[in-house]
């Protein structure tokens, strides 16, 4: 398709130059907001399967001399309850050493922060199937066992994924955006080839050439130019995708969630060259048929 | 084969190019058109191949009436005209073979048929050395002769030249009037239109004239 002979002197126009590295633009800021959109999906998807039939119970602990019976104490009150509850699956104490863990990378792990007087959370894992009732339950254990508080994930989840939602929504948005600027792109592109080459193909015209035949020369170009721009702009994202992963998992501490590309995302990414190309293609052959289609 | 009945032309609101203009061509004829600058010749040739739209009046082509003919037939009447363009209209990074291929290829024939039929015609019009040159390369007469080349590839049924000779000396003229006879005895109707007088009464074939954008009849034969 790309090195067949063409009636229209297309190599030498000026948009020959431009359009490659204005598709690669697009095709890099594409794949930045590809990538933004299936890290996020695969991030909400995650907290959705880690948080779904998942519930925290956090037992306040019991100060001053003996404390640490005490707290012990309240810890398999409040399992007890838990475990002879319907619906509840299992329920745990985490240890010691998982609290510091949880806390590590906002005060780190000196011997203090092991002596501190920290509230005991118990993970329990709910049926997601039956209908338990949350308020019931928390209830229930404020009552029971002194200082014992129910959390179900569900207020900070939601506003966590509402967040996500926004920015899957404004990826989303700018993908479609990014394919909007290429198109007009690329009918202002061939509506300026049109007009330079507006001799000849009006002698192809008269000479008998249907529309299409004008039409699919400047598509074929524009598909050659595209690929061309696609692959410079994939070229320059994946080196960026690869950068950004490589330092969100080197950040310290694991203040960020794991942001590492899907398999489908860089699927979808790689395709990206071919689909721009495509979409320019059809972009020129529908406006050179338009156009064309108000000759005589 | 061709006939104009009242064909008018006028851009936007100005005077008409073109009044009540009406002819008849018959197959195999050939004919002058004759009238100064400015007198509408190459607005009716226009109009005669598709180019552009009469204001008023009936155009048939073929015995198809254009202004109810769908897209389609017009690029079937298209490829059954050959044109000489007045300033040629060469495409000019093609080569000279490619130039002459342009309404085959445009017409869906094979390469095969291309490559056997496009020597063979520029051998004919004295081009057989220029196959590979650029129109750029060439002189005003072999240009010339390969915009005559183009139109008559496709063996069209009606080839429309428009000032043909206007850029050549009068040697080149002849040669080039002495090829259009040739093609005009294959069959195609032939109309030339030009303002050199000379070559008119020297061939003595059908004239019509074009004056202030009427028709007028011709006196040396019907």
């Amino acid at each position: 398709m790309l090195g067949r002979r063409s009636d229209l002197p297309m190599a030498r126009d000026a948009t020959s130059r431009f359009l490659p590295w204005l598709v690669a633009l697009m095709v890099f800021l594409a794949a930045l907001a590809l990538a933004m959109l299936f890290v996020i999906g695969n991030l909400l998807g995650r907290w959705d399967r880690d948080v779904a039939g998942t519930l925290t119970v956090q037992v306040a602990p019991v100060l001053g001399e003996g404390g640490d019976v005490g707290t012990q104490e309240r810890v398999e009150a409040a399992l007890r309850l838990l475990r002879d509850t319907p619906g509840v699956i299992a329920a745990r104490a985490l240890t010691q050493s998982e609290l510091v863990a949880l806390i590590e990378p906002w005060l780190g792990s000196s011997d203090l922060v092991r002596d501190l007087p920290l509230p005991r959370l118990l993970d329990v894992t709910i049926d997601p199937r039956q209908r338990l009732d949350l308020d019931i339950l928390g209830k229930r254990l404020s009552q029971t066992v002194t200082g014992a508080t129910l959390d179900d994930h569900r207020i900070w989840l939601s506003r966590l994924v509402n967040l996500s939602r926004t920015i899957e929504l404004l990826a989303g948005a700018s993908v479609l955006l990014i394919s909007l600027v290429t198109a007009l792109t690329v009918v202002y592109a061939t509506r300026t080839g049109m007009a330079v080459h507006g001799e000849v193909i009006e002698v192809l015209h008269l000479t008998g050439a249907q529309d299409d035949y004008i039409a699919r020369q400047f598509a074929e170009r524009v598909f050659g130019l595209g690929l061309v721009g696609g692959a410079i702009g994939i070229g320059a994202a994946v080196p960026a995708l690869m950068s950004i992963a490589w330092m969100a998992r080197n950040v310290e501490g694991g203040f960020l969630p794991d942001l590492s590309l899907p398999v489908g995302g860089w699927l979808a990414i790689a395709m990206l060259p071919a689909v721009v190309a495509l979409l320019m293609m059809l972009t020129a052959r529908f406006t050179v048929q338009r156009t064309l289609s108000r000759l005589p | 084969m061709v006939r104009l009945a009242n064909i008018g032309k006028r851009y936007g609101a100005g005077a008409e190019i073109l009044q009540d203009v009406s002819l008849t061509l018959v197959p195999g004829g050939f004919y002058f058109l004759t009238g100064p600058s400015g007198a509408g010749k190459t607005t009716l040739l226009r109009i005669v191949y598709l180019a552009e739209r009469p204001s008023r009046g009936i155009l048939t082509l073929f015995d198809t009436d254009v202004a109810t003919a769908d897209r389609a037939a017009h690029t079937a009447l298209r490829r059954r005209i050959g044109i000489v363009f007045q300033d040629f209209r060469l495409v000019q990074h093609l080569s000279v073979r490619d130039n002459v291929a342009l309404p085959l290829r445009v017409a869906g024939i094979s390469e095969e048929e291309i490559m056997k039929h496009v020597p063979e015609l520029l051998a004919w019009v004295g081009l057989a050395e220029h196959l590979e040159a650029t129109p750029p390369t060439l002189s005003g007469g072999q240009k010339q002769r390969l915009a005559i080349a183009r139109a008559v590839i496709g063996r069209p049924d009606l080839l429309l030249a428009d000032e043909p000779t206007g850029n050549v000396d009068d040697r080149i003229a002849m040669r080039l009037m002495y090829l259009f006879e040739e093609l005009n005895k294959l069959g195609t109707t032939v109309v030339i239109a030009t303002h050199n007088e000379g070559l008119v009464a020297r061939f003595r074939r059908p004239c019509m004239h074009l004056d202030g954008g009427r028709l007028f009849a011709d006196e040396l034969e019907a």
